[in-house]
């Protein structure tokens, strides 16, 4: 490990209690109020809590979760162009678990506005519930937000330490502040003299930001809108980079756990067999399951298995079909929200032609590649947890919680994160192995779970249907009423996260319907929740990810019974409300080379679906070989406001898109006797290199803010995949997977 | 039992039941951590290593079984000093996540091994076996045939 590398780690090890032999200056003066949580050690001196500098470089710390998507690279750019030092030699890392790290969009992401029509004043409203997420200090990856988020704080970290280094570079020359300039981590002054910021950094720490920065504009950046190489690369092509699975630790042992697949608690088990087989060394009754401690993971998993466990029932209906019902008996609840209703649904046009339809969605899981896992290291007055988590300071908080500590007393080191898409958000894999670690005080435990236990014990996106009602006259759509009908994301996260279902309408629930910017007269989405209690979460795109299907369809069907080009359809309607949306559907259009007809074996939909402040337009290609339905190929064109880096937006469009259409092909979890009856990925399984389609992506710029890339790519997926299967066969499928109807090529 | 391996051209003994998969000797007991568990069962490659060459998943191969020389990502380079392979890996910027990469790059290398210059079909044979979530199948295709190109230069 190199030495910054080093210095980083001893940073996290010491915690935020205490500074051992070093100095830490600096406040954070550009967003006030928040401590620095970093300690660094020897030489090393932080600047601020996103910026530590030594004898060997820059450090840059990325407040958010690097699970692929990466934002370290796109973070540490930002802070980067400010401060002018060599990108390719900075260090880049995960920041400590702090409220100064906390997510200041997340929260706004709540409010029931519609991005594309974002005013001002509702922009100032964001801002201000952004700091909820402040006061909370949630430090959250999600929703898409991380960039948006950063764009001004990363840039102010970088901008305020060279303002410091220079001002430190000129009192020692005995010049002015502007009489300096920096370049590629030095301060070079009026005759050419150079000094390096780690000879500045101790007395630039000591230096008051000015209270004013004029940030960087567009046209003066070197990095920000160029296609970087991500700083986790070399790591992840040679095996070095480190997960919460690989993290080692000296005299660590190695553990699983079983815990109830009807989600409730444990009546009784019997370990006898279990106990006096090879490798283990302790079974742990964790109360509603049970963790076997081995000197080897595998051991520990064959010892679990052996252990014979009475589980309680499920507190939910039992199977899919029971738990369909529930949720389809939501729709004669009295609404949740009514987030758009735009003109009068009720209202009798002449001439129109009526079209209705009712769609489902089932359950899914999340199945990162790496199974949920982490290390703790519990002593009786503090604990140490390694993870990769999404939500460093819920996990603190969390697992102070579980094993009976002041959440000071916690120190969480957020690794690598093998596959996020919004499970690594929840907490319960930290808190078991904090609970397992808690067995054998003073040693490092590493938990990892079975695939079969992450995919049966999984937060999952829940199922859901829709109903929609729609007029049309002279070939347009005139009205548009849907009901949604779901269990609740939001409130289900609430409950475990602050033990309350956050009251009033949920716009979770709706999002990817209500929003959309379409200008249909008479338009209406209404919410009603289903009070099913199988656990749900955050899923890549969350509500859009069953909205987007149950919106877009509909569209496409009311195109159909038009009899209009279902692009020139929806073009006509967007073009009214979002004319950066509607370009995109005249560009997918130019890449595809859309006709509005394919030949016979050919199958093409269009799909259309705005979500995390970023439109997106997809065309999906299907032909028919040899029986089967291969996706040929997708094309995605995005508007994402302002490009930060174009490799990676693309990277996450095309992975968006792939784990969209792997869903809509064959991502079904089933309920039976209150379990998950998918166990492993032959049960569940994706896209492979065979079957997943060639992509090609543009992105634009032309919308007013900056929108997320990490999931907008999701939701217009699934729909289009359905449309050009409609195109291909004249078959209109509502109920999700696609593999119920059709044979693809898996 | 003690077992002895060859792994990465160094040797190394266990101690462990000889029904342990390799890939779980690997990990936990020799320290490299850079082949990785998925599924347990085959299913998604992210275990794969080579024995004598050859991609193999090492979830399956139990300890005892193990019939020659063991290379693992570790093995085939390293960041101050590439394979080919992986310098192609880094120039496409494939990796997402990264978790399923190491087993991407090690049925790619018995790929490009076996078959120097592939084309689509064979690529997709050789690699549907090797599952990845984030979805970089177009950029691992792109690097694979980058790979293939410079190993012919070379």
């Amino acid at each position: 490990m190199s030495r910054l590398g080093k210095i980083a780690r001893r940073t996290f090890l010491i915690g935020s209690a205490a500074v051992v032999g070093g100095v830490a200056f600096g406040v954070w003066q550009a967003r006030r109020e928040l401590e620095n949580p970093l300690r660094p050690e020897g030489d090393a001196v932080t600047l601020n809590p996103y910026i530590i500098i030594d004898q060997s470089g820059t450090t840059i710390i990325a407040p958010r979760a690097e699970m692929g998507q990466g934002i370290m690279t796109t973070l540490a750019a930002l802070a980067a162009e400010e401060l002018d030092v060599d990108f390719a030699s900075i260090n880049v890392i995960h920041g400590p678990a702090a409220q100064a790290y906390y997510n200041g969009v997340m929260m706004g992401l709540s409010l029931p506005f519609k991005d594309y029509a974002v005013t001002d004043f509702q922009d100032t409203v964001k801002e201000t519930v952004g700091v909820v997420g402040k006061i909370m200090g949630l430090q959250v990856t999600g929703g898409s937000t991380s960039t948006v988020d950063a764009f001004e704080k990363m840039r102010m970290a970088g901008a305020t330490a060279r303002e410091t280094l220079k001002t430190a570079a000129a009192n020692q020359w005995g010049v002015q502040d502007f009489e300096v300039a920096t370049e590629n981590g030095q301060v070079i002054g009026p005759n050419g003299q150079t000094l390096s910021y780690a000879d500045l950094a101790q007395a630039a720490a000591a230096i008051e930001p000015p209270a004013e920065i004029t940030l960087r504009p567009a046209s003066e950046w070197k990095l920000l809108g160029t296609s970087l190489p991500r700083v986790d690369m070399v790591g992840k092509a040679t095996g070095t980079a480190e997960f919460g699975a690989d993290v080692r630790l000296p005299g660590m042992k190695f553990a699983t756990v079983r815990m109830n697949p009807k989600r409730a608690g444990m009546i009784r088990f019997d370990a006898s067999a279990a106990e006096t087989m090879p490798g283990v060394e302790k079974i742990v009754d964790l109360g509603d399951g049970i963790a076997v401690i081995a000197n080897n993971t595998w051991l520990a998993m064959k010892a679990a298995e052996a252990v014979e466990i009475e589980w309680e029932a499920a507190s939910y209906p039992a199977t899919t079909a029971a738990l369909r019902a529930e949720i389809v008996k939501a729709f004669d609840t009295s609404a949740n929200s009514t987030m758009r209703g735009d003109g009068d649904v009720d209202t009798a046009i002449e001439g129109a032609t009526e079209i209705t339809a009712e769609y489902h969605v089932p359950w899914l899981a999340h199945s990162t590649m790496e199974p949920m896992n982490s290390v703790a290291l519990y002593t009786d007055s503090s604990l140490e947890i390694w993870s990769g988590t999404q939500a460093p300071t819920i996990v603190r908080d969390k697992c102070a919680a579980a094993v009976d500590l002041k959440k000071d007393a916690v120190t969480v080191h957020t690794t690598y994160l093998g596959g996020g898409f919004g499970r690594r958000g929840e907490f319960d894999f930290a808190v078991l192995a904090a609970r397992v670690a808690q067995a054998m005080p003073g040693t490092p435990v590493k938990t990892t779970w079975s695939r079969e236990e992450d995919m049966r014990h999984d937060f999952y996106r829940p199922a859901a249907s829709a109903r929609f009602r729609g007029l049309i006259q002279n070939g347009k759509a005139v009205l548009l009423d849907g009901k949604i009908a779901a269990p609740s994301v939001t409130r289900a996260a609430t409950m475990r996260l602050a033990g309350f279902a956050a009251p009033g309408p949920d716009k979770g629930h709706v999002e990817g319907a209500f929003d959309q910017p379409y200008g249909i007269p008479n338009y209406r989405i209404t919410g009603h929740l289903a009070d099913v209690s199988v656990p749900i979460g955050f899923w890549r795109s969350v509500g859009n990810s069953f909205n987007g299907f149950f919106f877009d369809s509909f569209i496409d069907e009311m195109a159909h019974a038009a009899n209009r080009d279902p692009l020139e359809f929806r073009h006509e309607l967007i073009a009214r409300e979002h004319a950066p949306s509607a370009a995109l559907l005249d560009e997918v259009a130019e890449m595809s080379g859309w006709t509005g007809s394919t030949i016979d074996g050919v199958g093409r939909g269009v799909a259309f679906t705005y979500s995390f402040g970023t439109p997106v337009a997809q065309v999906v290609e299907v032909v028919q070989e040899d029986g089967l339905i291969r996706i040929q190929k997708a094309w995605i064109a995005c508007d994402v406001g302002l490009a930060l880096d174009k490799s990676i937006i693309e990277a996450q469009m095309i992975s968006g898109l792939i784990y969209g259409l792997s869903a809509a092909v064959q991502g079904d979890i089933t309920f039976a006797d209150g379990e998950a009856q998918q166990y492993n990925f032959p049960d569940y399984d994706a896209l492979r290199m065979h079957n997943a389609p060639q992509v090609d992506v543009r992105i634009l710029e032309n919308n007013a803010h900056m929108g997320g890339v990490g999931e907008p790519a999701t939701p217009p997926s699934m729909p289009a995949l359905a449309n050009a299967l409609f195109d291909l066969s004249g078959t209109r499928v509502r109920d999700l997977p696609l593999n119920k109807e059709f044979d693809f090529l898996l | 039992m003690a077992t002895t391996l060859t792994i990465n051209g160094q040797s190394h003994t266990v101690d462990l039941p000889e029904d342990v998969p390799l890939l779980w000797v690997l990990r936990d007991e020799v320290g490299l951590t850079g082949t990785k568990f998925g599924c347990g069962v085959a299913a998604c490659g992210a275990c794969t290593v080579h024995i004598d060459g050859e991609a193999v998943r090492s979830c399956q191969v139990a300890l005892a079984d193990v019939w020659g020389d063991v290379t693992t990502i570790e093995g085939l380079g390293t960041p101050d000093n590439l394979a080919v392979i992986q310098q192609a890996w880094i120039d496409n910027q494939v990796a997402q996540c990264g978790y399923c990469q190491s087993g991407q790059i090690m049925q790619a290398a018995d790929l490009l091994a076996n078959t120097p210059n592939p084309n689509d079909a064979e690529i997709d044979d050789a690699m549907q076996g090797n599952l990845c979530r984030c979805g970089t199948y177009p950029r691992i295709r792109a690097a694979i045939k980058d790979a293939a190109q410079k190993l012919q230069e070379a």
